[in-house]
């Protein structure tokens, strides 16, 4: 069973082993409406938790996805390059932006449960 | 800063909408239908935008009106008939655009709707070139309420009956409970449609009756961009502004025929200029081969050599594609020419095209 955590940029990232999985929330994807576009970064590269790691454009406007863990690259999801509505309909599961060899996990420390998430967007609306 | 509100604001808030701050005003951005959503209901059906933030504007006074207002309005207003609706603009002394408009000729009156974020700074302008005396009235009591998409006729027609007779760009006096309204067929969607002016405190009532039809739905501010931008319809500041002339807007149709000869009017200098010898940049449409959306102000290049701008990009629900439009040097602005964006720091491929990207026939 692997454990969920949320970023208060809206992002979440599914932990199994070293491997983060790492995608944007529902609510973002509400907050964003019909997602047109998205861009998810190559294998390979090597981010760092807070940097810019994906772009997701709906009909409105271009938004970054940042990566809340630092870490390699080992996958972007082609099928949301190819069906940018996948990321509205799944979310937090097949809409999936990107996958990450975790190299600092202690850094998982400050994220959120996603109870705590779930409390943090109703304290904090846009 | 306290930002203005139509009569129409808390209705707005009450229908769920999102509000944000647009030419002064607090306006709605989108409904929960969200905003493709409410693009394709508008391009299937029919929907309600409140576009009373634009400034209605009547010039009184006697025949002389006409020829003082064509000063700067490059139009022939004796060539309008009574009713008749005619889109131009504002010219200024350098040959730009200081607004772009819809001129309406009424029996005491010529009507104009003038650009929300333009509309003092035009009638001072109007002002100012008026010899001879004439009344001029914004009215503020009045707003301006579009039902635009395909069924927007029959839908009207069921409770403002009439108006299905108006051919496009063309108006006339209706009667809405008991009140009259002035409406036109027109709008900026693409789609057939009509604005309708109407008493403010009679605005939420006509919503709400049209809204008794389930095809009807309120529509916001960012359908409303994606719809005139599929349509290929500018923006006043941004796909418009002082410094761009009408024939570089290729939008030389704003200027009556024989009035294109004279060039008599303010700013026809750069205008006649233009017309003669020729442009350095113009308006086009812009097709992103891919996916890659190419939002305003992304820069065009062709060969490594920049030679334009995008002033208007986004997602075109009804095309299902990206869509543009922009500026380039008038040598690489031919229908068919290979281009590249650059979004993010990187080039896409695109092509010069024609517009509009999303084509309707209006009822002649």
């Amino acid at each position: 069973m692997s454990e969920v955590k949320y970023s208060k940029k809206h992002e979440w990232v599914s932990i199994e082993g070293d491997i983060g999985t790492i995608g944007i929330t529902k609510h973002a994807t509400e907050q964003l409406g019909d997602i047109v576009f998205a861009e998810v970064p190559d294998a390979g590269k090597v981010l760092t938790s807070g940097g810019e790691a994906a772009v997701v454009e709906s009909v409105k406007a271009a938004s970054d996805v940042y990566t809340p863990v630092s870490g390699e690259v080992v996958e972007g999801n082609a099928a949301i390059v190819a069906d940018p509505a996948l990321i509205n309909q799944d979310p937090e599961g097949a809409g999936w932006f990107f996958k990450i060899k975790i190299t600092s996990p202690d850094e998982l420390a400050a994220l959120m449960s996603k109870a705590d998430y779930e409390k943090f967007v109703e304290e904090n609306p846009s | 800063m306290s930002h203005l509100k139509t009569a129409l604001f808390d209705f707005h808030k009450a229908s769920g909408a999102k509000l944000v701050p647009f030419a002064g005003y607090e306006m709605p951005v989108q409904y929960p239908l969200g905003i493709a959503g409410e693009h394709t209901h508008v391009r299937t059906k029919a929907g309600i935008f409140d576009v009373s933030h634009m400034g209605q504007f009547s010039i009184i006074g006697d025949e002389s009106v006409c020829k003082q207002l064509e000063q700067i309005v490059p139009i022939d207003l004796s060539l309008l008939k009574l009713n008749q609706s005619k889109y131009s603009f504002l010219m200024n002394d350098k040959g730009g655009i200081d607004d772009d408009l819809i001129v309406t000729k009424l029996e005491d009156r010529i009507s104009i709707v003038l650009n929300a974020g333009c509309k003092h700074n035009d009638i001072k302008q109007i002002k100012s070139v008026f010899k001879q005396p004439a009344e001029f009235v914004l009215h503020d009591q009045l707003s301006l309420i579009a039902l635009q998409g395909p069924k927007a006729v029959s839908i009207l027609e069921s409770f403002i009956p009439g108006v299905s007779n108006l051919k496009f760009m063309n108006g006339g006096s209706f009667s809405f409970k008991g009140k009259s309204v002035y409406v036109t067929r027109s709008g900026y969607t693409g789609e057939d449609g009509f604005e309708v002016s109407i008493a403010s405190e009679l605005a939420q009532t006509f919503c709400e009756t049209l809204l008794t039809n389930a095809d009807v739905a309120m529509i916001g501010l960012g359908a409303r961009d994606s719809l005139r931008l599929e349509a290929g319809l500018c923006l006043y500041g941004h796909d418009l502004n002082p410094e761009i002339s009408p024939i570089e807007a290729d939008l030389v149709f704003g200027i009556t025929k024989h009035r294109r000869e004279t060039c008599d009017f303010i700013g026809g200098s750069v205008v006649k200029d233009h017309l003669t010898n020729g442009i350095k940049r113009k308006r086009v449409g812009i097709q992103p081969e891919g996916t890659i959306i190419a939002r305003e102000n992304a820069k065009v290049f062709k060969a490594d050599k920049e030679i334009g701008l995008v002033t208007s990009g986004g997602y075109g629900p009804s095309v299902s594609a990206a869509v543009a439009m922009g500026y380039v040097d008038f040598d690489c602005s031919e229908v068919g020419t290979s281009v590249e964006l650059e979004v993010r720091g990187k080039k896409y491929p695109a092509k010069i095209c024609l517009l509009p990207f999303y084509k309707k026939s209006y009822a002649k």
